[in-house]
């Protein structure tokens, strides 16, 4: 956008112009500095709260931590060491294997339903409508740390609801089971939550992407003879492919860094190295054992796969005029 | 699209309303009831003869109402800085083009992929340096620089929904370029205002990582790590369900309430924002 000031004409004999022309200039230079000064504080923020962190790790994963740091000394520098030592470590990649399918696993159901749950809000009559879209906004506005403790509750061996309406069902006994004593139940227990709280924001953002589509194009799709299936396939997906492909990409992000969710339900029950995902893998390596090096290193990790899942999108934006 | 509404998918879709709604439901039929009643191991759907005794119970441990402070503390802080840098911010990059915008703006982008996971180690490192460990002005510096680049995101979106010849047509008029501003985008503005405030309030009110790790001591937590001490220390004996669930409950209605008021706007702002290109 031009600046509103135009330009003074080149006169210099007469004082008066001159003087114009300098202010002109200056007013210039103000309005072609405006937009670093309004962005300005936000940077100072980021770089302080986000920036000089990252940095940290970047330089905190190069070095060796031990007992003698915690004592003061100076940590040293290794080099990629940690990294090779944490690739080279079985243990690790079971960590990223099973954080890998959690995330993807949890995004693809979150997803799916999320679109059902929208397409259904849309078939249906009015009050059908709000009745769904209410009870996915009080899931939806739950505190992370209060949708926990009520799901662990009613996950409780003794007297949790889950076991006891599975065990009313015939031919399954599920009386006094303990979802916390394998990895495997601990995991559908904690995706099963997970999709929970998650499947509100999809449904919501599809919704209003589907309000979107034009209703003429719906008609007139109807007039010529398209079925319900084809005109869900070839005009409604289509058209909210966008909404459909950042909701996706946003969910696959936040279920690969999963921490609250994980380690509340480990603080109610399951200790061990089986039940941790990347976030409190790093949390135990890092506070637990006062490693920062292999910790900042695992958490460069993390960040590297958020990067490569997310390089498309990125890649995509960077082409557009954004 | 205006078709007969079919009774399978309205029934179809009341009962998924009632499975989602269950948890929540079953937060306070427990807040309400007895421990006796709690501790059969037949479950009572209903809160009949229920009081608010867990409530009372839960309000009266030490810190409860020193973590509810705190956290309306920290959130009022997040909420006023973050809107302001972020409508700032979103302005410049949407009303200016100038050197270095788009860098600007992907950066924007990727930092809102940084997990928090991956840097509270170094925050912490960083707060404690600088002697700001159980403050709140350490977690608050963190919370708004974690999201602020949302909301500019959000902004964004809205200040480009108001076209710029509007502004330009009242500077014609005779308005200079702040007062255009003021009196004709800022107002067109409330509605993502109000949408980046209530989604800034809901991550520094629900916040657990970050202040997990850099509010350690009892009397600096904030509400939802007192809800988590709470569980811990109900653990040590039996779980004491009903007070559990009363405590939750106190954590989760401020959030539930003040979503339900503005949640039409938030969707909204939430898609515009990240959606349109």
């Amino acid at each position: 956008m031009s600046s509103p000031v135009t330009s003074a004409k080149r006169d210099t004999r007469s004082e008066a112009s001159l003087k114009a022309a300098l202010q002109a200039r200056k007013a210039k230079r103000r309005a072609r500095l405006t937009p670093y000064w309004l962005i300005a504080a936000a940077i100072g923020v980021i770089v302080v709260g986000t920036g000089y962190p990252t940095v940290w790790q970047l330089v905190t994963s190069t070095q060796k931590y031990g007992l003698a740091q915690q004592f003061g000394t100076a940590a040293e520098f290794i080099g990629f060491q940690n990294y090779v030592d944490l690739l080279t470590d079985a243990e690790f990649w079971q960590v990223v294997a099973r954080s890998l399918v959690f995330c993807f696993v949890v995004a693809a159901v979150t997803l799916a339903l999320g679109l059902a749950f929208a397409l259904l809000m849309n078939a249906v009559g009015k009050a059908a409508r709000l009745t769904l879209q209410i009870s996915m906004l009080l899931a939806w506005a739950m505190p992370i740390v209060a949708s926990m403790t009520v799901w662990t509750w009613l996950f409780d061996t003794r007297r949790g609801v889950v076991n006891y309406l599975l065990d009313k069902i015939p031919g399954v006994d599920m009386y006094r089971f303990d979802w916390f004593a394998s990895s495997w139940t601990f995991f559908l227990m904690a995706g099963i939550i997970v999709t929970w709280m998650s499947v509100p924001f999809v449904a919501f953002s599809i919704f209003a992407g589907l309000t979107q589509v034009s209703e003429e194009v719906l008609e007139a799709s109807a007039l010529d003879g398209a079925s319900d299936g084809q005109r869900l396939r070839l005009i409604i997906l289509p058209m909210i492919k966008p909404v459909i492909a950042i909701v996706m990409l946003l969910q696959v992000i936040w279920d690969l860094r999963v921490f609250a969710q994980i380690k509340i339900l480990q603080d109610a029950g399951a200790n061990g190295s089986q039940y941790d995902l990347l976030g409190t893998y790093i949390y135990k390596v890092g506070t637990g054992a006062q490693d920062f090096g292999s910790a900042a290193a695992a958490s460069v990790i993390v960040l590297a796969l958020t990067i490569a899942i997310s390089w498309w999108y990125v890649r995509k934006l960077m082409k557009e005029d954004v | 699209m205006k078709r007969k509404p079919r009774v399978g998918l309205s029934v179809l879709a009341i009962v998924i309303s009632l499975i989602w709604i269950f948890p929540v439901y079953w937060m306070l039929n427990s807040a309400f009831l007895p421990t006796v009643t709690l501790e059969s191991f037949t479950p009572t759907f209903l809160p009949l003869g229920g009081s608010w005794n867990n409530f009372s119970s839960a309000m009266s441990d030490g810190t409860f109402f020193s973590a509810l402070s705190m956290s309306v503390a920290i959130t009022l802080i997040v909420v006023f800085f973050c809107i302001l840098f972020a409508f700032l911010a979103a302005l410049a990059i949407s009303r200016f083009r100038f050197r270095g915008r788009k860098s600007f703006v992907l950066a924007v982008l990727l930092i809102q992929m940084l997990p928090a996971e991956a840097l509270f180690l170094a925050q912490y490192k960083m707060m404690s340096s600088l002697g700001l460990l159980n403050s709140i002005v350490g977690v608050s510096i963190i919370y708004t620089a974690a999201v602020v680049p949302f909301t500019i995101w959000m902004l964004r979106g809205f200040v480009a929904g108001v076209p710029a010849d509007l502004e330009e047509a009242a500077m014609v008029d005779g308005l200079s370029r702040f007062q255009a501003f003021m009196r004709i985008t800022f107002p067109l503005l409330a509605p993502g205002l109000v949408a980046s405030g209530v989604y800034a309030f809901l991550q520094a009110w629900n916040e657990f990582t970050v202040a997990l790790i850099l509010l350690p001591a009892e009397q600096s937590q904030t509400l939802p790590l007192w809800l988590r001490g709470f569980v811990q220390a109900s653990a040590t004996r039996a779980t004491d369900w009903g007070q559990v669930m009363a405590a939750s409950t106190l954590v989760a209605v401020p959030v539930i309430v003040f979503f339900l008021i503005v949640q039409g706007r938030m969707t909204a702002g939430l898609v515009s924002g990240a959606v349109k290109g």
